[in-house]
């Protein structure tokens, strides 16, 4: 048996959780760009009958080619594969899609290759895809997929989850959405709303109007409920929103400020700060039956809390030290312990859903750094350094983070704008995620299909 | 009028603005220099007024909510406003500026409009005439990315409620 391995090296025990004997490409993704693999993406053939129902239907003439264009993009975006131009594809995507003739594919210098079939079934869209080893010359996964002609962009997602994690052996990114926060007008009266849009930028839809200001929207890991702060009445709360039915409610029953919230990773709690008489400290409350429990209680500014994936511990961000550091305690509010000890502020942790990281916000010298460091506060490796950037939040499996960076204005207030970027764990994959506006404080859901 | 007059003109204009573009770059430094001191922000550039001669803000230190011998002085000024007008009630709004992660300026903004409001209290203001806002660092009144910007918007601004 002929086999092909593209990685010498992993530090992740999972990735080869999945290598069985026949397994044959893999992906390395611990070294982000540095080898990203050719792949080659067919268009997804369909016949006369469905095409003039898609037409018809949502009004896109190739359907196949565009979920193909999908699935190119995603895997670009990844930064760990090189989707080839379709121009140099010898074989016709009917023919690929049966039976590759693996020399042609070969010939272009891909190793992978993805081939499929759109059909019109009973005014559905079924769509078939397959992941063929090139070198090897066999199929590695075949999978179909049947839902409504609309929903065919998630589709091209959900594909590209299938393959990526068929190829790197952990779970994909791509059928996820960002929450994040919409920004247009001059600094001093910035305009606010809630906006949502797919994990590659499209499908935006915003959903507060910009009356009231608006900040730090996160999803519930569990399902499709929001928790922000609103400054609705000029009363700063955290609130609580169903994206799917639009229901919004304050979260307790607060004499003062609430802000900061986050979801527990069971869902069923929000833990957040309260302000009240210049002194912050961290509270729950359980979503179900209301009661709330104070967390923190301390003179000294306690913020950004956040869960560990399995909700036994809590990292949040405190003053008490004379400047801000970050902590981690149980989440009974115990044992406290400052786990930063580098030079400079550190601010915004966030737990990984791995478990094994928190990423945080560094300000260091007039520089703004994302960074990961171990749950004990060892390991401190810094990603990205820039003029502004904070508040990262991790793609559901662990391996990339979404932050937002601003740019310095001049002395007028000109030349200022805020955009959302992505980067991979190992600092490479550097990517500005295009969206309609300028935008900040994002979050990424978990993965929307299993 | 020819060419070369049009020309001559425009020349003209151009070293003209030079010049004045160049005054006004010195004049900034001059001007910044003397409306920082400690790292509070000690000028009246964006003060207003709640009544002749009372100042609506005071300004903090990067990361402070340290009140300094100015703004004691504003805040004595605005008690001895209040007590004169009881019947005015007022909110305090803390801000920081844009250099530090969102939610740690809300707690921040929070902790100095207390700051301020503890020290009105001791003054004789009821503290049920006062309430407090933190905006954070969304509401910048400079929307400069410079040292000087950002002293103006760390500031608790007392603003009439009534």
């Amino acid at each position: 048996m002929k086999r092909f391995k593209l990685i010498l090296y992993s530090f992740f025990i999972l990735f080869f959780t999945i290598s069985k004997s026949y397994s044959l490409i893999e992906v390395d993704i611990t070294r982000g760009n540095l080898n990203p693999l050719p792949i080659a993406v067919s268009p997804l053939f369909q016949d006369k009958v469905s095409k003039i129902f898609f037409e018809k239907e949502i009004n896109i003439d190739d359907l196949g080619s565009e979920i193909s264009k999908v699935i190119e993009n995603n895997l670009k975006q990844s930064g760990l594969f090189n989707p080839l131009s379709k121009d140099a594809f010898l074989q016709k995507p009917d023919i690929a899609h049966l039976k590759p003739r693996f020399e042609d594919w070969s010939l272009i210098k891909s190793q992978a290759l993805i081939t499929g079939k759109v059909t019109a079934v009973n005014e559905k869209l079924k769509v078939e895809f397959r992941l063929w080893d090139v070198l090897a010359g066999r199929e590695m996964l075949a999978l179909a997929f049947t839902t409504v002609p609309s929903n065919w962009r998630r589709v091209g997602h959900i594909i590209t989850d299938k393959v990526y994690e068929r190829l790197t052996g952990e779970k994909g990114y791509f059928d996820t959405r960002i929450i994040y926060v919409s920004e247009e007008g001059p600094k001093t009266q910035r305009i606010k709303k809630l906006a949502i849009m797919d994990q590659d930028g499209f499908n935006t839809k915003y959903l507060t109007l910009g009356n009231e200001l608006v900040l730090t929207p996160r999803f519930n890991p569990t399902n499709q409920m929001v928790t922000y702060l609103s400054y609705f009445r000029n009363l700063p709360r955290v609130y609580l929103l169903d994206i799917e039915t639009g229901i919004q409610e304050v979260v307790g029953d607060f004499p003062g400020m609430t802000f900061a919230p986050r979801f527990s990773p069971d869902g069923k709690k929000i833990i957040m700060s309260f302000a009240k008489d210049g002194n912050s400290d961290i509270y729950t409350m359980d979503i179900e039956n209301r009661i709330v429990e104070r967390i923190t209680n301390h003179p000294s500014i306690d913020t950004s809390p956040s869960y560990s994936p399995d909700g036994k511990f809590i990292t949040f961000n405190s003053d008490r030290s004379g400047y801000q550091q970050i902590y981690v305690m149980n989440s009974d509010g115990s044992n406290v312990k400052r786990i930063s000890f580098g030079k400079g502020l550190y601010g915004t942790p966030v737990w990984s859903p791995r478990g094994d990281l928190i990423a945080f916000t560094k300000l260091h010298k007039g520089k703004f750094y994302i960074g990961v460091m171990r749950v004990d506060g060892k390991g401190e490796r810094l990603l990205t350094e820039n003029y502004y950037q904070e508040a990262p939040s991790w793609a559901p499996n662990g391996r990339v983070l979404i932050f937002y960076r601003e740019t310095k204005s001049n002395d007028k207030g000109e030349g200022f704008s805020a955009k959302l970027w992505s980067i991979d764990l190992t600092g490479y994959n550097e990517r500005m995620v295009e969206t309609e506006t300028d935008a900040s404080d994002p979050s990424w859901s978990s993965l929307l299909s299993n | 009028m020819n060419l070369s007059n049009i020309l001559k003109n425009t020349f003209l204009v151009i070293l003209l603005s030079m010049v004045v573009s160049a005054c006004a770059t010195k004049k900034t430094g001059t001007k910044m220099d003397s409306q920082i001191q400690g790292d509070v922000y000690t000028g009246t550039d964006t003060v207003e007024y709640l009544a002749k001669g009372v100042p609506d803000r005071v300004f903090f230190a990067t990361n402070e909510t340290i009140l300094t011998t100015m703004s004691r002085d504003t805040l004595r000024k605005q008690a001895a406003w209040l007590r004169e007008n009881p019947s005015v009630n007022v909110v305090l709004e803390g801000h920081a500026d844009e250099r530090g992660t969102r939610e740690y300026n809300l707690a921040l903004g929070e902790r100095r409009a207390n700051a301020a409001k503890d020290y009105l209290m001791t003054y004789g203001v009821s503290a049920d005439r006062i309430s407090v806002i933190s905006y954070g660092k969304e509401r910048p009144v400079d929307s400069g990315s410079n040292p000087l910007s950002w002293s103006k918007n760390r500031r608790s601004v007392t603003v009439k409620a009534n």
